[in-house]
């Protein structure tokens, strides 16, 4: 039995901790994409789509970015890291009305329902980056990266990023419904700003000092570094990512630890 | 044991927090049966909340040293998109248990046969009664929280879920919110009755009962 108040270990609750979150991810699974046609590919298939559908644009568009890069390169690590960071935050806000249900369960918190949704979506996107990137370089559109530990470590970087401000307003939207209705505008204003359709370099420089100040431009850089850094020049910091996800993570825990305690089930 | 030490719980309104629960002690021990009663607002859906740890309490302490239920009620929380099989996997999920184990037994107490795999959503309310009740006895617990079982369902299912929850566990102790006389009176060894937040004891039935009388027609 996994509900065992007396004698509680910590192998017990990881235990507990793992099982809840494995029902939510199917559970979710289930109610998203169903068992008809593909199923649960739509977890990256989607993603897929519209990456592939915005590399396609820009090159039809023969967007300018200010290198002699492929436009395929470009889409494809661009593109990858919006969707990572911006679909976390949209499927937390407003998460847990829907859920409410589940809490009836001691075990099933709402940092719960939060993990188990930025998993699937980080899993979601992270797959689709990763498939699209063997197909490309297999079709020879783009080079192997140079170092994949900085891909590696970019796409961590905005992971988190996006992890801890998903959090944060899944927690603040259950206090303000300004949250929801504010996001929409804010990612999709944030979308050209955050480095997916630029290279900093290309920028003017005292533009280069204001648009550094969005911690995804540093990730989504040196995502870039790592893929082609030789042929380009790139502008980031980890250290300031890193930094911002450490401040929204503290924020973020504070917040959830907040509703959690105040939390009514419906 | 479940023990509540000097619970107050608090709600949010818009004229300012109302004090649903006001020092509530409680202790239950293992195997008791016990009623609460209390006219509707009184707070006794708060106090199963609290125990059952749903809700945490605004002051005080609410400790539980063994197995407790979800509270239990016949509308069930499901989730209507998915089928009866994917909704018991789920909790078979969140509570460790194996559900190959337990498809033999939620066929036969429901008989819902072929709609276990059609979504919920199309279930009649009777249909979601069966389920919820079956669910709700796939996991075993030393303690079971009944928040209002109304009389739901035909003769044969109440039978049923007689069966299973005062026959089959017998041994466990239980918590009977209920307006039903009789009910609290064939199932419970003593009673409580909330009165504005703050809980009356009574270690007769019949006492609280005539207590709780008194108070609706007052």
């Amino acid at each position: 039995m996994s509900d065992q108040p007396s004698g509680f270990t910590f192998r017990s609750s990881a235990r507990i901790q793992c099982d809840v979150l494995w029902a939510l991810i199917l559970r979710e699974i289930m109610t998203r994409y169903g068992r008809h046609n593909i199923g649960f590919l739509w977890l990256f298939v989607e993603p897929m789509m519209f990456t592939l559908g915005v590399t396609a644009l820009w090159t039809l568009a023969g967007m300018h970015h200010g290198s002699d890069l492929p436009i395929t390169a470009f889409a494809l690590t661009g593109y990858s890291a919006v969707l990572l960071w911006r679909n976390m935050p949209g499927r937390c806000v407003a998460a847990i009305a829907p859920n409410s249900v589940l809490m009836y369960h001691r075990n099933v918190k709402i940092m719960d329902i939060f993990l188990s949704r930025l998993l699937l979506e980080a899993a979601g996107a992270t797959i689709s980056f990763v498939i699209l990137g063997i197909i490309f370089i297999m079709i020879e559109w783009i080079p192997l990266p140079e170092d994949v530990f900085k891909v590696l470590g970019g796409w961590l970087l905005t992971a988190w990023f996006g992890a801890s401000l998903a959090i944060l307003l899944g927690a603040w939207s259950e206090v303000s419904e300004m949250v929801e209705k504010i996001w929409h505008p804010a990612a999709y204003l944030l979308f050209p700003m955050s480095g997916a359709a630029f290279m900093v370099d290309s920028l003017p420089p005292e533009f280069q000092k204001v648009i550094l100040w969005l911690p995804m431009v540093h990730g989504t850089e040196m995502i870039r570094d790592g893929f082609f850094g030789s042929r380009v020049t790139t502008h980031y910091d980890p250290s300031f990512m890193a930094l911002v996800c450490m401040i929204l993570t503290v924020l973020a825990l504070a917040f959830e630890r907040k509703i959690s305690r105040e939390y009514v089930v419906e | 044991m479940i023990v509540l030490n000097d619970v107050h719980k608090f709600y949010p309104t818009r004229s300012g927090p109302v004090e649903v629960l006001r020092g509530v002690n409680f202790t239950l021990a293992p195997g008791e049966k016990v009623g609460i009663l209390g006219r509707n607002g009184a707070g006794k859906s708060t106090m199963i909340r609290l125990v059952s740890g749903v809700e945490q309490p605004s002051s005080g302490l609410v400790e539980r040293s063994m197995r407790v239920s979800w509270p239990l009620a016949f509308t069930g929380a499901f989730q209507g998109a998915l089928t009866g099989y994917d909704n018991m996997r789920f909790i078979c999920r969140i509570y460790g248990v194996d559900f190959s184990d337990k498809v033999g037994f939620i066929e036969e107490f429901t008989e819902l046969g072929p709609y276990l795999r059609e979504p919920v959503k199309i279930y009649s309310s009777g249909m979601r009664a069966r389920l919820a009740f079956a669910i709700s006895m796939m996991i075993e617990f030393d303690c079971y929280l009944i928040d209002e079982v109304a009389a739901v369902g035909d003769a044969r299912f109440q039978t049923k879920c007689h069966v299973e929850l005062f026959e089959r566990r017998g041994d466990r102790a239980l918590i009977i919110v209920s307006h039903d006389e009789n009910y609290i009176r064939a199932h419970c060894q003593r009673a409580c009755v909330l009165v504005d937040g703050i809980l009356h004891h009574f270690s007769d039935v019949e006492q609280a009962l005539d207590f709780h009388g008194s108070l609706m027609t007052a």
